[in-house]
């Protein structure tokens, strides 16, 4: 089948896809955008977070035909050109990225949060984390890079 | 493998009643793990994605009817205080990802004992409409699980909406489970006491092969409230009838060993969740629930 829709704001059409596809797998393997990562596929890890239609969802739990006619903003889409956003800085200048698997998921769940929240409590940091897995840094740094780019963003 | 995306329900419907053995798919929560985990692909899915109307929800009469393709998310945002029970359920469902994507309906149609939305429901006396190409028939929610992911719907039937009445009076949910997000229940139980028509509701979840009713807990609860003339004030009940009415929660049960927990770990369980959702509900604060 045909895929039809809009990410990182441009207009892509793919053709070819299998119905039984995931829009996982359409944005990696058809689309050659590896930011969303492919770990569990069971919405357990959270590393191939996405927003679609503005909502933060695991893009493995997405059936690519549900895409159709949807916008999309993966990982490749937060930077404007060269310059990253608050929130990817933050990540980089507290070592929050260690093996860097995890890290745009929870960079756009991050994102979701401060869309939602511009001054959370490490509560809510960890409440609108919990859906993302990493195995490297013990969330410390990720919940400080958080913190960080909050307070950057709202002074 | 086909894909049919209907914009209209009665579209589905009569796409449900062409192809029977389609899977129906809103979320993807449950059956996108299905299709990543096995072996052979369903012939038909059907998506509910755009069907508008299933997204809504509205106030009718004292009641909240619920379209199925409500999500978790929505659910918190909009009816936490006509649905306090089941918002409560909802916030611990998954992760952020997953109550944006996860609905009502889908929660329901997979029907695992686990699902986090049954005990409120039942506790809520929740009313499920099945449709189809036929017609549309209304069922308690008690009466739509026939056992672990099995549900009594014919083959051309499709969950289109639940309807429960507007909380009047206290609700609590709880559950158990190994972190505070992404689990699946060990236990859990919901509460609801509805002074306008005099009923204590109850729902045990993750404790048999289908989400469980404490009937006899319930009725000793409406007891204990009419004789102590506390439906409408916030009274304590004292520690006794807190206690009984935990270990009747424990005796409706009818938990196995799992993986997740022995069935002697789950009935100690539900009626220390049971005697705390009712210190809850009376306005207790956590320090003074043992």
């Amino acid at each position: 089948m045909r895929l039809e829709c809009v990410v990182n704001g441009e207009p892509r059409d793919v053709a070819g896809v299998r119905e039984s596809e995931s829009l996982l797998q359409v944005l990696r393997e058809r689309m050659k955008l590896p930011g969303a990562k492919n770990a569990c596929e069971q919405g357990e890890c959270g590393s191939c977070s996405v927003f679609l239609d503005g909502k933060l969802v695991c893009s493995c739990l997405v059936l690519a035909g549900q895409a159709e006619g949807a916008e999309i903003v993966t990982i490749e889409g937060l930077a404007d050109g060269d310059a990253l956003s608050p929130l990817q800085e933050a990540f980089i200048e507290t070592g929050a990225v260690q093996c860097g698997f995890c890290t745009p998921g929870f960079i756009l769940a991050a994102h979701d949060l401060l869309q939602r929240q511009p001054s959370p409590s490490d509560a809510e940091i960890r409440e609108a984390l919990a859906g993302n897995l990493c195995r490297c840094t013990g969330y410390a740094k990720i919940i400080e890079a958080v913190r960080v780019a909050a307070d950057r963003m709202t002074t | 493998m086909e894909l049919i995306q209907p914009i209209s329900w009665e579209d589905a419907l009569a796409a449900k009643a062409a192809y029977p053995d389609a899977r129906a798919i809103r979320g993807g929560t449950d059956l996108m793990i299905e299709l990543g985990a096995g072996d052979r692909l369903p012939a038909t899915i059907l998506d509910l994605g755009r069907v508008a109307k299933l997204a809504e929800w509205s106030l009718d009469d004292g009641h909240v009817v619920l379209g199925a393709g409500v999500t978790f998310t929505e659910l918190i945002d909009e009816l936490s205080c006509e649905l306090p029970a089941l918002a409560m359920a909802a916030r611990t469902v998954g992760s952020p990802q997953i109550r944006n994507r996860g609905t009502v309906g889908g929660n329901l149609g997979t029907a695992s004992p686990a699902g986090d939305a049954h005990p409120p429901l039942l506790a809520t006396d929740a009313q499920v409409k099945l449709a189809s190409a036929r017609g549309a028939r209304w069922i308690g929610i008690g009466e739509l699980f026939a056992g672990p992911k099995r549900t009594t719907l014919e083959p051309d039937e499709l969950i289109e909406c639940v309807r429960m009445p507007r909380a009047s009076g206290s609700q609590q949910f709880s559950k158990i489970g190994t972190r505070n997000a992404m689990v699946i229940s060990v236990c859990s139980f919901a509460l609801a006491i509805d002074p306008s028509r005099r009923r204590v509701g109850t729902g045990i979840g993750s404790a048999g092969p289908v989400p469980l009713v404490a009937e006899e807990a319930g009725r000793f609860l409406e007891g204990v409230l009419t004789e102590a003339d506390a439906w409408e004030s916030g009274a304590p009940l004292g520690e006794s009838a807190a206690a009984r009415f935990g270990e009747l929660v424990s005796a409706a049960a009818r938990p196995i060993d799992d993986v997740r927990g022995t069935a002697d770990y789950r009935r100690h369980a539900l009626a220390v969740l049971a005697r705390r959702a009712l210190g809850w509900a009376r306005g207790a604060r956590d320090e003074l629930i043992g």
